[in-house]
């Protein structure tokens, strides 16, 4: 979700946020109850027929879904052993369909649209929760995610630098203190930024 | 230009005093403070904006006094601070610039073009759609400073901006700055960037030790450190 917006005037790219979403529940709902391989399958090619759709460049598709693939391989496999080969592929096709489905939204939407369109939805609760308030968690929880890669990445190449590769407690300390830190520094910058309630 | 007053403000942190009794009033368009790292300089950036509020004495902005009127001040007063990373709150580049007009409660095309015009302005334009994480350190610090503008302070605060920046960003960011229609009060380490300045700070031991010209404060810092 991170970055993987491509811009782009397709009808999916247009379709709003809100109807993506509702979409994407309503097809993963109905690609979970399809009881047989073909149409699996025939999900499966719909679901790619989108990305041209899109004009996502096929290498986007191939980095959103190689992860989804590593992981049946696995997966697949050990499904094959206790459920029989029938049932792997019905495994691997409903999940690599909904991957599929969930990136076409993510590839065509961007994060702020995804954002007021949950925001919009949870409007619907009335006074019991705050849109706004959970709108800017989620962005910012979104946002987290470099953020910490970034402090794990650093912290990892500190460990090794001063040869105490074996120590969990030299990750676990710093990263702590520095996500603590880090998210100080968020908190004033926000604070800065008028958002200070 | 609007006007920054310090009345007698003492600053304490952990017991500690970081600003001791400090008095000024700040009415020119560039001011530059400068001093060495824990003399007080980044506490007295941070007590305009009312991140931080004295212990004693009074912070005003144009008359608001900071501690009791922090919402209006930071309107006022936009901060850029040192690590650009901290600063950014949205996923995308433009996400971030619009994000800073959420509160402002603008309608969605005078939002849009306003965040526009601060992505053109920077340089950000063709990144907009890019993941803030991935943008350069200099790319950084220009997105977080289209952010403070695009709301449209009068006045801009900014914590050593180019501490993390290589020579080149450096510069980059310091034109920008240079170019910038509102007053701003800037602590940096970069003696160089103070040179045209109205007015220069140096701040040490969480006093005020020298406040003139830039060639003045410079030479009475240089001599400080020597």
């Amino acid at each position: 979700m991170i970055g993987s917006y491509r811009p782009g005037t397709s009808a999916l790219h247009r379709l709003g946020a809100g109807a993506k979403l509702v979409g994407l529940a309503a097809s993963v709902v109905v690609i979970a109850l399809l009881p047989e391989w073909w149409m699996l399958l025939i999900a499966l090619v719909l679901a790619l027929l989108g990305f041209a759709v899109a004009a996502i460049p096929p290498r986007d598709v191939v980095t959103q879904l190689v992860p989804v693939l590593w992981i049946l391989l696995v997966a697949a496999p050990l499904n094959a052993l206790f459920s029989g080969w029938e049932s792997a592929v019905e495994m691997s096709l409903r999940v690599t369909a909904c991957v599929a489905l969930a990136a076409l939204v993510t590839l065509t939407t961007r994060v702020s649209a995804i954002l007021d369109s949950v925001r919009a939805g949870l409007r619907l609760f009335g006074r019991r929760l705050d849109p706004e308030r959970v709108g800017i968690v989620l962005a910012m929880t979104i946002r987290a995610v470099p953020l910490m890669t970034e402090i794990v990445r650093a912290v990892l190449e500190a460990r090794r630098a001063r040869g105490v590769e074996g120590s969990l407690r030299a990750v676990a300390v710093p990263v702590m203190v520095r996500s603590l830190q880090t998210a100080d520094a968020m908190g004033e910058a926000l604070v800065a930024r008028g958002f200070d309630d | 230009m609007s006007e920054i007053v310090f009345e007698q403000v003492t600053h304490r942190y952990d017991g500690e005093v970081v600003l001791s009794d400090v008095s000024l009033r700040l009415a020119e368009r560039r001011i530059g403070v400068i001093g060495a790292n824990g003399s007080g300089k980044s506490t007295l950036a941070r007590l305009v904006n009312g991140l931080v509020a004295p212990t004693a004495g009074r912070v005003l902005v144009d008359g608001l006094d900071v501690a009791r009127h922090g919402r209006e001040v930071r309107r006022r007063v936009g901060f850029v601070f040192t690590n650009p990373d901290n600063q950014i709150v949205m996923p995308t580049v433009r996400e971030d610039v619009a994000f800073s007009l959420r509160r402002l409660r603008l309608d969605a095309a005078d939002a849009a073009a306003r965040v526009d015009r601060a992505l053109d302005r920077f340089g950000l334009a063709e990144l907009a759609d890019r993941p803030a994480h991935r943008l350069s350190g200099g790319q950084k610090q220009l997105l977080a400073l289209a952010a403070v503008l695009v709301a449209e302070p009068a006045i801009v605060v900014a914590d050593e901006p180019t501490t993390l920046l290589d020579a080149r960003n450096a510069q980059l960011v310091e034109r920008h700055f240079a170019e910038l229609d509102q007053q701003l009060v800037l602590v940096t380490h970069r003696l160089e960037s103070v040179e045209s300045f109205d007015r220069v700070l140096v701040v040490e031991g969480g006093r005020i030790v020298a406040d003139g010209s830039p060639a003045e404060a410079v030479g009475a810092y240089r001599n400080l450190i020597r």
